[in-house]
């Protein structure tokens, strides 16, 4: 990966988490948690395959946020690449808005709207079987949570996209071991889950999932390695990442900050920044 | 009128590159015609509707116009989240078939009942519903639904039922007149309507005039075809092989409040979980009172209490 294609992977990581923390602040709403943990793979993604993606191209890749409630992410990423104003984010969960508290596919980039765990991936699955239906090259990504893996409606849509071998189906799941009521280990402990997902027939991948050149090598490597099986990158993640009181905390899945909360996070984006 | 359904699939699919069938791993027996003709438009999703439903939708948003099939219980119920946040939320073109109405799987039991898929599909904007009376419908049925840009469920009977009267016709917004008569309309949903007739016939013989109408298209509602029925019958009896609430009877209770018409409603249907009861499909329908003597008697009795 070229050092340019890494640095604006950087950039739009930060303006992700800037993003995530000045609207989330600004709404007053919590899923902050969620979309900090998943900048860099957003970044790898819109740096990379998804930089200049066309919404109004029918052949175009697709991209399914499955985890819906890290809307606020994607946004930024969107942001980011020029895709949505700043007047237009400053509108984020108010009344009458385009960008809602989970992705509504009414705005343009979002090709599917989500919030409901386990059902992007049958989304992307379908997307995937139509594109090889057509004859087309086009690639489906989809961005899941890791205690989305909970959902049975998941592994229906690993199954059969092992079945039909769509190797253009790639997948980022966020294992930051965390969901809304505990620790994933605790809850339904998935480990090992590169295993689950080897042995349900998909090209596995580990990534540490905040270093956006591993991410995107990963993506690179599942467009180039000729595996025929749908690819999954498991991106470990820390909860929160990029501001401490928040990270690997339980409580900021639901939280939103208070002014003074507000303030020490951008002070640590600002310190990182420097 | 599954194999009739899946015939006018094939013929549709000849002239149309979008149709795509997907099944959660039922049709034995029913679908080979259409999975031998076009081998790359068919896929068994598996016994796993919810992602054969979220596929359908990514399928659908690429252009596609794919065709779900399962036993209706199945096909409506299982999936029936990811028939609100897929087809519906997005406003594709998904087509949901059902194959089942009522207590048609008799034996089968309870779980296989579709008695209330009618009640939620009709409750999704947008959704078509369709419940067609007789398998001489099923063409023109497939291709109305075909050139629908938002999404359709069909429910169709398991039974062959032949109806000359209903041959080729069905229209999306309108209901069939099957018997003209003015003292009790007779209403029945998809299959019903076969007993609507044999009871329209032995209230004759007691001097009884009813009319049948037979109501396919449930979503749209034919809002007008009823409105002009209801105002002109003093007692009109819904029959449906569903749960009275929410299907065809709620449907006609709707129409009949809210135009203020002045018609006394009787629901024939299913009225409570049909436990200690179980057999074959005509069987059922005679316990549950559907069956044509048992609609004559009740509409006897409807029209004996009105006139005192």
């Amino acid at each position: 990966m070229d050092t340019a294609t890494i640095r604006e992977a950087e950039r739009i990581a930060r303006t992700v988490r800037r993003v995530v923390i000045d609207q989330s602040r600004r709404a007053n709403v919590g899923h902050i948690g969620s979309a900090l943990s998943i900048a860099e793979m957003l970044a790898a993604l819109y740096a990379g395959p998804l930089a200049d993606v066309n919404a109004n191209d029918p052949d175009r890749d697709r991209f399914v946020l499955s985890k819906g409630h890290a809307a606020l992410g994607f946004y930024g990423a969107l942001h980011a690449r020029g895709r949505l104003s700043a007047e237009q984010l400053d509108s984020f969960c108010g009344d009458g808005t385009e960008l809602v508290g989970h992705p509504e596919f009414q705005l343009a980039d979002v090709d599917f709207s989500t919030g409901s765990l386990g059902q992007g991936l049958s989304m992307a699955t379908g997307a995937a079987l139509a594109a090889r239906i057509a004859g087309s090259s086009r690639c489906v990504y989809a961005l899941l949570s890791d205690a989305e893996c909970n959902e049975g409606s998941v592994w229906e849509a690993a199954m059969f996209a092992a079945q039909q071998r769509l190797a253009r189906l790639t997948i980022l799941i966020d294992v930051n071991g965390q969901q809304a009521l505990g620790y994933t280990k605790d809850v339904l402990d998935l480990e090992p889950l590169a295993d689950r997902w080897e042995s349900f027939g998909w090209s596995v991948q580990e990534v540490d999932g905040h270093d956006v050149g591993a991410i995107m090598s990963a993506l690179a490597a599942g467009d180039t390695d000729g595996d025929p099986r749908p690819h999954v990158i498991l991106c470990r993640t820390t909860f929160g990442k990029g501001v401490s009181f928040m990270e690997s905390k339980i409580e900021w899945h639901y939280l939103p900050m208070s002014d003074q909360e507000y303030g020490l996070a951008v002070g640590e984006l600002d310190g990182a920044t420097r | 009128m599954r194999r009739e359904f899946v015939q006018a699939l094939v013929d549709e699919a000849k002239n149309d590159e979008r149709i795509v069938l997907l099944t959660g791993d039922l049709g034995f027996a029913a679908l080979e015609p259409f999975s031998e003709a076009y081998p790359n438009r068919f896929f068994n999703a598996g016994a796993a509707e919810q992602n054969m439903v979220g596929m359908a939708t990514g399928l659908a948003e690429a252009g596609f116009t794919p065709y779900v099939y399962s036993i209706s219980t199945f096909a409506s119920m299982r999936p029936y989240e990811f028939i609100r946040n897929g087809p519906v939320l997005h406003g594709l073109p998904v087509r949901i078939v059902g194959t089942g109405e009522g207590v048609d799987y008799g034996h089968n039991g309870m779980t296989h009942y579709a008695l209330e898929d009618v009640a939620i599909m009709r409750a999704q904007p947008g959704m078509a519903v369709v419940t067609p009376g007789a398998s001489g419908q099923l063409g023109v049925v497939v291709h109305a639904i075909q050139q629908l840009q938002g999404p359709a469920y069909l429910r169709v009977s398991k039974q062959t039922i032949t109806i000359p009267e209903l041959d080729g016709r069905f229209e999306l917004g309108r209901a069939d007149q099957i018997v003209d008569g003015d003292d009790i309309a007779i209403i029945a949903m998809g299959g019903m309507a076969e007993y609507a007739i044999e009871a329209s016939q032995l209230l004759a013989e007691t001097g009884v005039s009813a009319n049948v109408t037979a109501v396919a298209s449930i979503s749209p509602p034919p809002t007008e075809d009823l409105i002009a029925l209801l105002n002109r019958v003093p007692v009109a009896l819904t029959v449906e092989a569903h749960y009275i609430t929410g299907g065809l009877g709620s449907l006609v209770a709707e129409t009949i409040a809210e135009n203020a018409i002045s018609c006394k409603l009787i629901r024939a249907g299913v009225r409570e979980l049909p436990l200690g009861i179980s057999g074959g499909r005509d069987f059922m329908h005679n316990a549950l009172g559907l069956r044509a003597d048992r609609l004559a008697e009740t509409a006897a009795s409807a029209l004996s209490t009105r006139q005192a």
